[in-house]
Order: structure tokens, then C-alpha cells, then sequence
């Protein structure tokens, strides 16, 4: 096929995804009038819960900071050549970093305290995610199992530490201590609060602003450093950047650490946040639908933004809709996300050749045109 | 009871929880040996499960349940055949899609059947794998030792068990004694000269997971209607993976992967045992370490400290004919 042309980036990063999207969608339509309910009003009241009121939009964007957070975490580990689908334990473990810190620092300052939390979950997170990079680096065993079997691993170590160490003492459940209320991470609404405006209350916090600038640094770093570049490299091509002089195994580690600390992230929002202590499973697979959030964002920054905030829509809107309409359960979501994670990233070949050949028909016959 | 008798009962356990292991790992065995990554092991064991479930409640036969939830677990292999071999979209992808469809899809289903918040109602006796009593057994059961040996360990399992332990000899035949298992293997390290000797690679590789959707669906089935009396949502529990585990520990070949599934079956039923039981010599172990030691034992395996395994060559690689 010579007479190919090129696509231009405005089909390639917009028009196909969303047809992609679109199918996932139609799809999803389907399953719901299959169990009986209407298409159009699980979509009214899913948009109505999701943006229909103040403390709605607070919530979606609340889900929103924990899918902007595992989403550039799986990204940055993506552009490395990395599939690391371990982004919910690391997350689950920074957790466990930021409980630590806080319940153990608690004599620090606040503003302090938040450098601490900060750096003790991209620590931990960072760490958990090490050991499946230093043996895909060093040993070469496959990263996509390795950090599988890590998620079960993670998930086994938090379950002792919860019932055998972090429970107070007379607790019957399996739950940290609370963390001192002048050390968690202030409510928007709380901050709105100082300058004068009046806002509902919702889980939305810091962290929300703190994921904003983590997507500018993350692009920063990719696009705009030397690290970025190398892991770039290495992910487009490992054997030409070993001939270039860049040594792949260091930019995995590197890429996998930074991928780690990103979904540790995670836990700022959840523990510091919102539950104000470590609960078990507090991850709840948030981790897998950052992947989802990072390949219909095609793995950049803003990309993910745009996504994480339909994902969060999805979540809010959903918990609407199990409200309003008691036979479809917050499963849809897990539907709806299990399709998009299908069409757009399995699948999101299916129509290329199709459109490429479109394309190509048009603008030949413009070209024809132009001609004549 | 003394301790002869609780070994016995232990490893009775262990063929229990390992057989629907065994059948997942032979099945993922089938598909990544020619070159398809098949995570989505777990979700099409969920899918089996269910439908397993559900179509022995209505038609009260357990054999119809096998047969629907073997044409489910083959459509879910198909659809990600049609991801990974035909669109050549990413095969890791395409697997978690499965999983995470299939953990709400059955959950959403099930309450819209049956209204009992993802599970389906109890099955009876008709509509459940019974245990088989092999000949003799009975009458060797006061023999000591061996008689006790045949007739609480190797007797009194379904027929499922069975079928499991001798899907391992059957699946080494056909991936080593016959035309299409050479072929198979072929695919999987080299496609290119599997092409060049005429012989289709997406057809072979479609063939590949056609038997891992057979395979898995027998598994499905297992958990809900044999093992377990109906289906619970996300009663999979990780199998799927700690499935996948085993294939990996067993190097990809499936004597191994069933003693690798025996083993993991072992730690599962002594889990539940060791719960505050103190080991003497040891202490009191935690039961999560022993939950976990599948997946540490599998890294380990894979870091190359329990000898090398090497995955076939062209796993995770769609195959791109030149033009």
C-alpha cells in the first residue's frame, strides 16, 4: 500500500480515539438495555449525578485527583516500554508510608508534615516499585508478572500489618489509628472558605491542586529533560538507545521508581485526605483504571486529565445511578470501564485501516481537484 | 486423629483447591506457547463460573452448566484473539479488558437474574458435579496406609478432579507428540518460519486459544458447580493469576505447572488449617505470609534463582507478515 498518506495528528490523537470511545459507549448502552433499563436515562442521571449539583462536581473531581494520579503513574512507566500494572499495589503501600509518617511524626508543623507525606509516599510507592524494575532490569523477568504477583504481595503484607501492627489496641477492625486532624490535607471547600466563597463540602482537597501540578511536572519531565528523553528512548527503542550511549536498564529502574512514587501519590488523596487513616483496600482498583486513564489519554498528561475527568465522572455519576435505579450497581462502572479498556486500548487498531484508507481516498480526490 | 490422618486430609484438600488451578494453568499453557499473553485467565474463569451457575439452576444438569460455561470461556478466548491476533492490539491490555469486564459484567448480570447482590440462588444435588467413589474403595478402606490412601485421597473427588489430573498427560501428548502441538509451539517462537513452511499463524494461534478457552471454561465450571454449590461475585479470587503463576513456575510445560499447581493448591488448603495454629519450631505463622508465598515463590522462580524460565520466544508479539 504506497499510496498511503500519512494521518494527521488531529485523527490520529482525536478522531479515533473517540470512535473507540464511542463503541465503548454503544456497547455499554447495549448491556444496559439488555438487563432491562433505558440507554438515555442512565446516561441523563449519570451526567446529573456526575455535574447536576456543587458538592456532585466536588466528588467527581475528588475520583477525578486518584485517576490523574494512577494514570500518570502507569504513563510514565508506558513510555519507557513498561507495562506496569502494579500501580494499585505501589499506591497501596505509599499508603502505608503516609500513615506511617503521620502517625508517627505527628509532633511536625503542618506545612512540614506535607513535605513529609508527600515524600513518604513517593518513597514507598517508589520502593514497592523497585524490586520489579531491579529484576527487569538486572534479571530480565517480565515486569507485567512481576508487578502482578506484587499487587497479591502487597496486598497479603498490608492485610498482617493492619490486623497484627497499625490496629489500636480494643479495635476490632482491621484499621490505622486516626491521623491528627491538624495534620490532614485541607477540603476545598475549606480553602474556598479562607478567601470568602462559599462552596459545598465534598471530599475534594489539596491534593486535587497537587495533581494538577504533577501532570505539568510529569509533562515537564518526559517532554523537556534529559531523563525524559532517555526514557523515551529506551521505551521507542532499547537497542538504538544502548547504541546511542544510554544505558536502558538504568531508565527502566528510573521510569518505574517515578511510576511508583506517582501512584503512591494517590494515598495524599485517600488517607491525608479523605479517610483520614489507612482502611484496607482503600486502593480499590483505582490502580487498573489508571490504565484504562492512560491510554485513552495517549499516555500524556493533558490526555489523562481529560480522561481521569471522565472516569471520575463515570464513578460519581454511577454512584447516582445505583441510587436512582437499584438493579444497575456501581458493576456498570466496572462495565463501562472493562469496555473502554477494551475498545480503546485492545481494540484501538480495529478502525485505522478503515479510516487511513478514507482518508487517503479523500484527499486524493482533492488532489485531483486541485489539478484540474 | 492422629497426625497420618490429617496428611491425608490435607493433601485431600490440596487435589481440591489445585484442580481448578491446574486446568486455568494448562489453559493459559495452550495459548502463550503460541505466543498470546493470556492474563485474562481469571475473567473468563469468572465468566465460566458464572454461567455455569446459572444454566445448571435452570435446567437443574450440571452437564449443561459445563457446556455453557465452555462456549462462554471460548467466545471471551475468541474476543481476545480478535484483540490480540487479528487487530493486533496489545495483549497484556486485552486481558486486564477481560478481567475487569467480566468481575462487573457477572455481578451486574447476577443481580438483574436473581436479585441476591451477585450470587447466584444455592444449587442442588442435580444441578452439582457429585463425588464418585472409584471401585473397591469402600472395601480397601479399613487396609492401613494404602487402603485409607485410595479410598480418602484418590477416591470420593467429582469427576472434574479427574479430568484435571488427566488433562496433564493429554495436553503434554498433544503439545509434543502430535502435528498441530509442533506446529503450536512453532508459532510461538518463530512464527516467520511457521509462515514460510505454508501453514497459517493466525489460524494456528486461533487454534491456540480455542483450547486455552476449552481448558479455562472446565475450570469455571469447577469453582461453581462442583467445588462450590453457586456462584459468588469475584469468587475467582486471584486463581486466574495464582494460575498464570504456576505456568510461569512450571517453565511453560505442564508436568511442572501441575506440581507447581499441587504446590500452590497445598498452601491454599494449609492456609485455612494454620489459621493460630502454632508450628512448633516455628511459632505461630501468619496465614498472609503462606497466602502470599505463591506469588513471592513465583518472583523468585523468575529472578532466576530457582533455575532459568525462558518464555517462548514470540510471546507478547503480534505477527506482522512483510509485504
Amino acid at each position: 500500500m504506497s499510496d498511503t498518506i500519512q494521518l494527521p495528528r488531529w485523527i490520529d490523537v482525536g478522531v479515533l480515539p473517540l470512535m473507540n470511545l464511542m463503541l465503548a459507549f454503544l456497547i455499554s448502552g447495549l448491556v444496559v438495555m439488555a438487563i432491562g433499563e433505558d440507554p438515555s436515562e442512565v446516561v441523563r442521571i449519570m451526567l446529573y449525578g456526575a455535574f447536576g449539583y456543587e458538592e456532585a462536581v466536588g466528588y467527581t473531581l475528588y475520583y477525578t485527583t486518584n485517576f490523574i494520579f494512577t494514570g500518570l503513574a502507569f504513563a510514565v512507566a508506558f513510555h519507557a516500554g513498561l507495562f506496569n500494572i502494579g500501580v494499585e499495589g505501589q499506591a497501596y503501600i505509599g499508603g502505608l508510608g503516609v500513615t506511617l509518617a503521620a502517625l508517627y511524626l505527628n509532633w511536625l508543623p503542618f506545612p512540614v508534615m506535607l513535605v513529609v507525606s508527600i515524600l513518604a509516599a513517593a518513597i514507598f510507592g517508589a520502593a514497592w516499585a523497585y524490586i520489579p524494575a531491579y529484576l527487569q532490569a538486572r534479571r530480565g523477568s517480565h515486569v507485567v508478572i512481576t508487578t502482578i504477583m506484587f499487587n497479591f504481595i502487597a496486598s497479603s503484607l498490608m492485610v498482617y500489618l493492619l490486623v497484627n501492627v497499625l490496629r489500636p489496641q480494643g479495635s476490632m477492625t482491621p484499621e490505622s489509628a486516626a491521623i491528627d486532624e491538624n495534620l490532614t490535607l485541607p477540603y476545598i471547600h475549606n480553602m474556598a472558605a479562607w478567601f470568602g466563597i462559599d462552596m459545598a463540602s465534598s471530599p475534594l482537597n489539596f491534593s486535587f491542586v497537587y495533581a494538577i501540578a504533577c501532570c505539568v511536572l510529569v509533562w515537564l519531565f518526559i517532554w523537556h529533560t534529559r531523563w525524559g528523553y532517555a526514557i523515551r528512548t529506551v521505551g521507542a527503542n532499547a537497542a538504538a538507545a544502548t547504541f546511542a550511549g544510554i544505558e536502558p536498564g538504568r531508565y527502566i529502574i528510573l521510569a518505574m521508581m517515578i511510576s511508583g512514587g506517582l501512584a503512591g501519590f494517590m494515598a495524599l488523596n485517600e488517607v491525608m485526605g479523605v479517610q483520614h487513616r489507612l482502611l484496607i483496600d482503600f486502593t480499590a482498583g483505582y490502580g487498573f483504571v489508571g490504565i484504562a486513564v492512560a491510554l485513552m489519554g495517549r499516555n500524556h498528561p493533558f490526555g489523562i486529565f481529560l480522561s481521569a475527568l471522565l472516569f471520575g465522572m463515570l464513578y460519581q455519576g454511577g454512584a447516582e445511578l445505583s441510587f436512582e435505579i437499584p438493579t444497575i450497581t456501581n458493576d456498570m462502572v466496572v462495565v463501562i470501564q472493562g469496555l473502554v479498556i477494551l475498545c480503546t486500548g485492545a481494540l484501538e487498531h480495529m478502525f485505522r485501516p478503515r479510516v487511513t484508507q478514507m482518508y487517503t481516498a479523500w484527499r486524493l480526490r482533492q488532489r485531483a481537484q486541485e489539478a484540474a | 486423629m492422629d497426625n497420618f490422618q490429617m496428611v491425608v486430609l490435607l493433601l485431600d484438600a490440596t487435589m481440591r483447591t489445585s484442580t481448578p488451578l491446574i486446568l486455568a494453568a494448562l489453559a493459559g499453557m495452550f495459548s502463550e506457547r503460541a505466543g498470546t499473553i493470556n492474563l485474562a485467565l481469571e475473567g473468563m474463569m469468572l465468566g465460566g463460573a458464572f454461567s455455569a451457575a446459572c444454566v445448571a439452576y435452570y435446567t437443574d444438569s450440571h452437564w449443561l452448566g459445563l457446556g455453557a460455561a465452555v462456549l462462554t470461556t471460548i467466545a471471551l478466548s475468541l474476543l481476545h484473539g480478535f484483540a490480540c491476533i487479528t487487530h493486533k492490539g496489545n495483549q497484556v491490555v486485552s486481558g486486564m479488558a477481560i478481567n475487569i469486564l467480566m468481575s462487573g459484567l457477572t455481578a451486574l448480570v447476577g443481580i438483574a437474574l436473581f436479585s441476591q447482590g451477585g450470587k447466584t440462588p444455592a444449587l442442588d444435588h442435580e444441578a452439582r458435579f457429585q463425588p464418585i467413589t472409584l471401585p473397591g474403595a469402600d472395601a480397601v478402606a479399613n487396609v492401613p496406609v494404602l487402603g485409607s490412601l485410595y479410598s480418602e485421597l484418590l477416591s470420593g473427588h467429582n469427576i472434574l478432579v479427574y479430568v484435571a489430573f488427566l488433562a496433564v498427560p493429554a495436553s503434554w501428548w498433544v503439545l509434543y507428540r502430535t502435528r498441530f502441538g509442533l506446529r503450536l509451539r512453532a508459532v510461538g517462537e518463530n512464527p516467520g518460519a511457521v509462515d514460510t513452511a505454508g501453514i497459517s499463524v493466525v489460524a494456528m494461534r486461533y487454534r491456540s486459544v480455542l483450547c486455552s478457552g476449552f481448558l479455562v471454561g472446565i475450570s469455571g465450571a469447577y469453582l461453581s458447580t462442583a467445588q462450590g454449590a453457586s456462584f459468588l461475585s469475584d469468587m475467582t479470587a486471584g486463581k486466574g493469576y495464582i494460575a498464570l503463576a504456576a505456568m510461569v513456575f512450571g517453565k511453560w510445560r505442564p508436568f511442572p505447572a501441575m506440581f507447581a499447581c499441587i504446590l500452590f493448591g497445598f498452601l491454599d488448603a494449609a492456609a485455612t488449617r494454620l489459621q493460630g495454629v502454632s508450628v512448633p519450631g516455628i511459632g505461630e505463622v501468619p496465614v498472609q505470609l503462606v497466602q502470599a508465598l505463591p506469588y513471592i515463590l513465583t518472583v523468585i522462580l523468575l529472578a532466576g534463582f530457582i533455575g532459568r524460565a525462558v518464555a517462548p520466544k514470540s510471546l507478547g508479539r503480534p505477527y506482522v507478515k512483510e509485504r
